[in-house]
This record gives structure tokens, sequence and C-alpha cells, in this order.
């Protein structure tokens, strides 16, 4: 390790603090807008109205979703690390007794040590598919999980890499970034499910009073105003997720050169996560037990998407994981440059 | 104007020098703690080698010298690793003598396949595996950092400095060749490329 990559390291952890607090800030000013919005948009509805009528003045909603999305964010990152590991149904291994769960936790313990962060937390997912993950606020609580599949068909040092893969994440913080990623994720998918339902009913209500009142709101001259805020205001609502699913996917990918790099680092042998990599690969079968919010987590995309094969603008856009054959080609390049100068070098 | 100015460049010239001061320090104790890291995995080393020597004892009676260059070699270290930080050049040719005792012992048991065939024999050598990785990995990690903090110390400007926070290049951790090559060129330990 040089003086650089060091210095790059510290940068990662910065950005991805950085990143990490922007993260929070976008998403609590988001609900922030749809709240404050809302009432703009009723109280513009409501202003020329007659003074027997409720007018609405004071901004309730804009208060109410702000609170709410300080809440969720607070319990996001309070509980983030413990709901990705619910969602995927891990179970922790504490006291092994199976050789392959004692070999992993040796693995687990080797690698933090290489790479000078406190043995993390070690879970086991039962599914015969080979992935893992890592998750965790910062390297003093962090966990990694790997699947049953990948103790069956890793041997020693592809698993070794692997963790180490992992373990880049956790040294680098991206760990903080995704974890509230994917905790936020879910939240915002759980409130536009529940607000979609509500605004359904709301509309309809709309709908039914929307008569009389569209006679008074002629005289008013917010009209155009109130219809470009309502249609950009409804927009929102729709987008949420889908603008929510993009920042997941666009996060995820560059990190995944860097953690693999980082694994070389650790292991001194990136042959052996190209070769974990080429394994993994070769088991298209998707990670059932792993769902579409923790996918930016994996080492691989669980959901065995076609699109983590190709490159190109649109897989660019819209894969979770950089394609595997260019990870292998690098890891392949590492390992052929160490063998090359092999002989002269000290660890 | 006049005033100003200098006081700027004063304050760009304190700040650089409270980094420059605190980088080194940080750097300093970073490369402290990596080897007291190898300290703590070289004394685990050491109270498992007895263990699994026992383990062994009975089923590789034929095998006796093998078992007693390992015990040797273990006594050795422990001596030696009594001294202290000081010798750390010492500290590493005995380890390196363990380790390339403990090889040959694994290349040994190998060439038994009566003696693999006990579970306990496997999970003894997936212990023995992981306690060697564990110590290369604390030494990688060791000169990862001394390299680090060596290589801040000696490059310009932050050299200026070095004194004000009495920093010494640290010494590496160097693998000897000698012991190197007795090792047999057989790869059963999966050890990583040290």
């Amino acid at each position: 390790m040089s003086d650089d990559t060091s210095l790059t390291l510290f940068q990662q952890q910065e950005a991805n603090r950085r990143r990490t607090v922007l993260l929070v800030i976008g998403f609590v000013a988001f609900f922030a807008w749809l709240g404050f919005g809302g009432d703009y948009i009723y109280y513009l509805s409501t202003r020329d109205a007659p003074s027997t009528v409720y007018h609405h003045v004071f901004p309730w909603f804009g208060i109410a979703l702000t609170v709410i999305a300080l809440l969720t964010a607070w319990y996001a990152y309070a509980t983030g690390p413990e709901k990705v590991l619910w969602s995927t149904g891990a179970r922790a291994v504490v006291d092994p007794t199976d050789p392959q769960e004692k070999q992993l936790v040796n693995v687990v313990e080797e690698m933090a040590i290489a790479a000078g962060v406190p043995r993390p937390r070690i879970w086991i997912v039962d599914d015969p598919d080979p992935n893992a993950f890592a998750t965790g606020t910062d390297p003093l609580h962090a966990h990694i999980a790997v699947t049953r599949g990948l103790l069956d068909l890793c041997n020693r040092d592809e698993l070794q890499a692997v963790v180490g893969h992992e373990l880049g994440h956790v040294k680098n913080l991206d760990v903080r970034l995704m974890t509230m990623l994917a905790a936020l994720v879910g939240a915002v998918a759980l409130m536009h499910d529940g607000a979609t339902r509500v605004l359904r009913g709301g509309t309809n209500l709309g709908g039914g009073s929307g008569g009389g009142s569209r006679g008074g709101g002629k005289k008013g001259g917010a009209g155009p105003l109130l219809a470009i805020l309502l249609v950009v205001w409804i927009l929102s609502w729709i987008l949420a997720p889908i603008i929510t699913q993009i920042l997941a996917l666009a996060v995820s990918r560059k990190r995944e050169y860097l953690a693999d790099a980082m694994s070389a680092q650790f292991t001194r042998n990136p042959l052996a996560l190209a070769g974990a990599l080429q394994k993994i690969e070769g088991a298209v079968a998707p990670t059932t037990a792993i769902k579409r919010g923790a996918a930016h987590l994996c080492i691989t995309d669980p959901l065995g998407r076609r699109l983590t094969a190709r490159e190109g603008l649109f897989a660019d856009a819209l894969a979770t994981h950089p394609p595997m054959a260019k990870r292998i080609a690098i890891l392949r390049g590492m390992g052929y440059a160490q063998l090359k100068k092999e002989g002269g070098s000290v660890a | 104007m006049g005033p100003i100015i200098m006081l700027v460049v004063l304050v760009v010239v304190a700040a650089w020098l409270v980094g420059a001061y605190n980088g080194l320090i940080s750097l300093k104790n970073q490369t402290l703690n990596a080897f007291k890291q190898i300290d703590v995995q070289l004394k685990r080393r050491h109270d498992l080698i007895p263990n699994l020597v026992n383990a062994v004892k009975g089923a590789m009676d034929f095998e006796r010298s093998t078992l007693e260059a390992v015990i040797q070699a273990r006594n050795q270290a422990v001596k030696v690793n009594a001294t202290g930080p000081e010798g750390i050049k010492q500290i590493s040719q005995a380890e390196n003598a363990l380790s390339s005792a403990l090889q040959r012992l694994m290349v040994v048991v190998e060439q038994y396949p009566q003696l693999k065939a006990t579970g306990n024999i496997g999970q003894l050598q997936e212990e023995l595996t992981s306690t060697e990785n564990k110590v290369a990995f604390a030494r990688q990690l060791y000169n990862d950092t001394a390299t680090q903090y060596n290589t801040r110390q000696q490059q310009f400007p932050t050299n200026l400095v070095a004194g004000l926070a009495k920093a010494q290049p640290a010494d590496l951790w160097e693998l000897e060749e000698q012991a190197d090559k007795a090792v047999p060129q057989v790869d059963l330990s999966m050890k990583p490329k040290v």
C-alpha cells in the first residue's frame, strides 16, 4: 500500500460520510416538498373560497411529513443493518461446530486482521445460490453475511477473497451509505404504497366536491400556477420509488471495482477473487432469499438480471453491478502483474 | 495590507504544521498498534502448538524428528519474543524458523492419508492454516502501515516536521530468504503469498 492508496481510502471514507448526509438531506427535503407543496396547493385552491368554507393556512401536511421523514431517517440509521439482515433471513454464527462455519469464522478473522478492522459479526443465509453482502454503519458495527451456497462452492482461498471484498466495503464506509439507502428505499416504497391508497381515496373525494369548487376557481388568477404545481406534485409522488431505485443503482456500481481492488490488497491474491467471481457467475440461479431492496449490497446481483452480463449505456444506467467479465479481467490483470514480479517482492 | 497578508501566511503555515504533525503521530500509533497485533497473533500460535503436537504425537511416532523440530522452534520463538520489540530482527528469524518447521509438519501430515482421514486432524489443519494466515496478515498490515509511515516521514515537505514528531523509520518484518527456500514448494496450507 503506497501513500496514495491510503489517501484515496481516506477520501473514500469522507466521500461516503458526505454522501450519506446528502442522502438523508435529500430524503427529508423530498418529503418536505411533498408536504409543503401539498399545503401550498391546498392553500391556493381554498384561498378564494367563501369565508364559510375551510381555508388551509397552516402547513400541517408539510410539518407532519417532514417530521415523519426525519424519524424515518433516524430509524433507518438506528436499525438499518438489522432490517437488512432480517429481510434476508440470515442467522448469526456465534459458536460454530460445523467445520464449514468454523472455517468461515477463521477466514473472517484473518481478513479483519489484514484489513486492520475489528472482527465483524458473521451471518449465514441458508440459500443454495452463492452470494455475500456486508452491512452496518461503521467498522465497529459491521456485519458480513454469506450464503450457504457460497460456502459449498468456494475453496478456502476464494472464500477469503470474497470476505476480503466485503471487508473492503466495510473499511471504506460503503456499508453506511448502502445500508442507509436500502433502508430509505424500503421506507419510500412503504410510504408510497400507503400514500397512494390515501390519495386514491382523496381524489375520489375531490372529484365529488370538485364540481362545486370549480365554479369559484374560475374567478381567481391562480388557475395555471395551481395546475402546474399539481402536475409536478403528483409526478413527484408517482416517481418517488423510481428515483430512489435509480439512486440505489447509480451508487453501487463503481464501488464494486474498488472493493475488488481492496480484496486483492488484503489477500495479495487477486486470482482467488477472479476464480470466486467466475464460480459465482456460473451459478446463474437467483438468490431467492435476497430481495430487491438489498440487491445493491451484494457481491453479485442476486436477482440474476442479465443486464449485469452486458456493457453499454443502457446496462450502465440500469444494472446494480458492473459486468462480471470486466471485473474478472481486471483481477486477472492484477494477478499476472503480481506473478511477473514475484520473487523480489516483500509482503 | 502588509500585516494582514503576513497573518494569513502565518495561519496557513501553522495549519499545515499541525496537519502534518498530527498525520505523522497518527501513522506512528497505527504502526505501533499493527506491531502489537503481530505479537497477539504470535502468542496465539505459541499457545496452539503444544496442543497440536499432542494431538498428532500418538499417530506420528515415526516422525519424531519433525515434531521435535516444531517444539524446539516454538520454544526458541517464545524465548526470543520475551526480549521485547527491540529485537525485531531476531524475533522474525525465530518465527520464520517456526513457520518452516510447521509447514514441514503439514507436508508430512499430508503424506499419511490415514492421519488425514480422522476428522480431528482436519480440524487441526484448519486451525493451523488459520493461525499461520493470521500471523502472515498481521505482518502484512504492519509492513504496509510501517512503509506508509516511513514514506511519509521521508517525503518533502513532511520530512521537515519529522524531527518534531520524533518520527524514526520503522523496521519492516522481513521474510528470511533461507527459511523460505528450506520449505518444499508444495502449497498445501493455502497460505497467502507473503
